[in-house]
């Protein structure tokens, strides 16, 4: 029996601060000991991770660090090679289909690339989760994902097809698409990766006011500084697979840790090889 | 020494990989299958509207081109055999000849190979392009799984289609040979009809039909798992396209060949 999207507890107490706890006893995302692997590599190694419900949390790092890998475990699209993922207590790697979809109801994505099908046009592509999983009518689906392009400053473009929308125009319709059941965990990949300064300005006030405005509990994954520094509540580091540090804003600023300086202030990373790998690695064969 | 080890792991590894090939084709019929059957109650019931959409677009919008095709090939067939036949007298073999030929071979060939090249590719390209472009991620994510969103319409269409277009090709194809041949047979096309309908049984045209859902299943099932398995891009769309088609024609002609021998034994 498929439920109204706007059933749930979807509703915090009010007054929740800029700062929650990050260690609650009501984390919404509970990752522990997480590792994983892309052959006989390992890209994450043993990540512990918690995101209490309605922060915002921004995770960090440079290319390769692992960060999209991170966010695939967590929306269920990699299951783990050890250790567990769980969103709203359950386990993802041991969830039923069942209990993954119950799940995935109460997540919203938003892809870097925007993911937008294109064999729909924009309208359809945001009313895509409420036919799929609600029963309500018609008219209601399309007032309700009218409703959400409004929300994201595309009012009146239901009808054009995704090839038709420029970068900034495919993030945000996007977006509503993964808003429109209400979700209570929002993931934003790359939400200005991409755009111009402004529209990447815009895309954070969007983001500050659904947390306001919805409580929603927001992951977002970026490379911008900027943007990181402005929207999170907390900040997550992640550096070679490793969990750098996690804390508030400012802590990150000033963490003395030297990968982290190298990472704000954009200093190249040094290059740290011994001379016998290097060798090794110039004469090694293939295979 | 080095070399001969080389060419066994690289024949060890082709091998694996045909046979994973065949394994991971299996586990996508089954689960197409499945949500055909149980979706509705994992969340995932099957809808009507992509499967009229797959209908329409494997079947309906191939109907003149298959069509076309089959009359063309029965003319085909009728000069073939009005030719060589009267070199042995035998002229009055053609209708046979051109009946059991038709129903049991050519129609349904003619038919797969022509739909594998355009909807097969199609659905390769289709779900390619999805994969690349992240679409196969956000419908997971949403809540939709993909084979049961974009495989089980179109097998489910092509099941229905391969077989009913094969019917018209085979007829189409029988009435081209009528019309190139009753003239030299001196009777009229439709005699020559009547005569093609008491020649044939259940079983020629049973075996063209069971040939066609086999078909059926095999540009599916390369399709769409040529699809799913694309990397690297627009090129690799590209790629998985050419190997999709390449591929369903080789197996629907080796797999068309080994059913012959089995039934015609
Ligand atoms: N499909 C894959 N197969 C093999 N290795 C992969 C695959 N995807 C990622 N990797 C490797 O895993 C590591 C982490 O990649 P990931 O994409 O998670 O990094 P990232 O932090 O998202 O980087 P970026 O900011 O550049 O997107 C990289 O070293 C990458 O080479
Ligand atoms: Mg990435």
């Amino acid at each position: 029996m498929p439920s109204h999207p706007r059933d749930g507890p979807a509703l915090q107490p009010p007054g929740l601060g800029p700062e929650p706890p990050v260690a609650s006893a009501q984390a919404l995302i509970d990752v522990h000991q997480l590792q994983a692997w892309y052959g006989r590599r390992r890209v994450l190694h043993g990540i512990d991770f918690r995101v209490a419900a309605g922060e915002i949390r921004v995770i960090m790092g440079g290319s390769g660090s692992g960060k999209s890998t991170l966010l695939r475990h967590l929306i269920g699209l990699q299951r783990p090679a050890s250790g567990t993922v769980k969103l709203f207590g359950t386990d993802l790697g041991t969830a039923s289909e069942r209990e993954l979809l119950a799940v995935r109801k109460r997540i919203g994505v938003s892809f870097q690339g925007g993911a937008l099908l294109t064999s729909l046009s924009v309208g359809e592509n945001v009313a895509l989760p409420l036919r799929e999983h609600t029963r309500l009518d018609e008219s209601t689906i399309r007032i309700m994902s009218r409703l959400k392009l409004e929300v994201v400053n595309l009012g009146g473009f239901q009808d054009l097809m995704p090839g038709q929308l420029s970068g900034g125009m495919v993030k945000r319709a996007a977006l509503a698409r993964a808003i429109v059941m209400d979700p209570r965990l929002l993931f934003f990949d790359e939400p200005s990766a991409g755009l111009d300064p402004v529209v990447a300005a815009e895309l954070d006030e969007l983001i500050l006011r659904l947390r306001d405005a919805l409580r929603m509990t927001i992951v977002v994954v970026t490379h911008e500084l900027e943007s990181a520094f402005k929207i999170a509540d907390t900040i997550t580091v992640l550096d070679q697979g490793e969990i750098l540090m996690t804390g508030a804003v400012e802590a990150v600023r000033a963490a003395p840790n030297t990968r982290i300086q190298d990472l704000l202030n954009r200093r190249p990373r040094e290059v740290q090889v011994d001379a016998e790998t290097y060798l090794r690695r110039l004469t090694e064969e293939e295979g | 020494m080095n070399v001969l080890l080389r060419a066994l792991t690289n024949v060890g590894r082709a091998t694996f990989a045909a046979f994973s090939g065949v394994g991971h084709a299996a586990v996508l019929l089954f689960d197409a299958l499945r949500f055909a059957l149980l979706g509705w109650r994992v969340g995932q019931p099957l809808r009507l509207a992509p499967v009229a959409q797959q209908l329409r677009e494997i079947g309906v919008d191939a109907l003149p081109i298959v069509v076309l095709l089959g009359f063309t090939v029965g003319l085909m067939l009728g000069i073939q055999f009005i030719a060589s036949l009267s070199e042995f007298g035998a002229q009055s073999q053609v209708i046979v000849a051109v009946a059991k030929s038709v129903t049991r071979e050519f129609g349904a060939l003619i038919t797969a190979i022509l739909v594998a090249g355009r909807s097969g590719s199609a659905l390769a390209a289709r779900i390619g392009s999805m994969k690349v472009s992240q679409e196969l991620d956000a419908l997971s994510v949403i809540g939709i799984e993909p084979v049961r969103y974009l495989v089980t319409p179109a097998l489910l269409a092509m099941l229905v289609m391969l077989p009913a277009l094969t019917i018209l090709a085979s007829a189409a194809a029988l009435v081209g040979a009528a019309l190139y041949s009753a003239p030299a047979l001196d009777i009229t096309p439709t005699a020559y009809l009547l005569h093609t309908m008491n020649l044939l049984d259940a079983g020629d045209l049973w075996q063209g039909l069971s040939k066609s859902f086999v078909f059926a299943l095999l540009i599916t099932l390369i399709g769409v798992s040529t699809g799913f398995s694309v990397s690297g891009g627009a090129e690799g769309v590209g790629r998985a396209t050419t190997r999709a088609v390449v591929l369903s024609i080789s197996w629907i002609i080796v797999v068309d060949m080994v059913f012959s021998f089995f039934v015609n034994r």
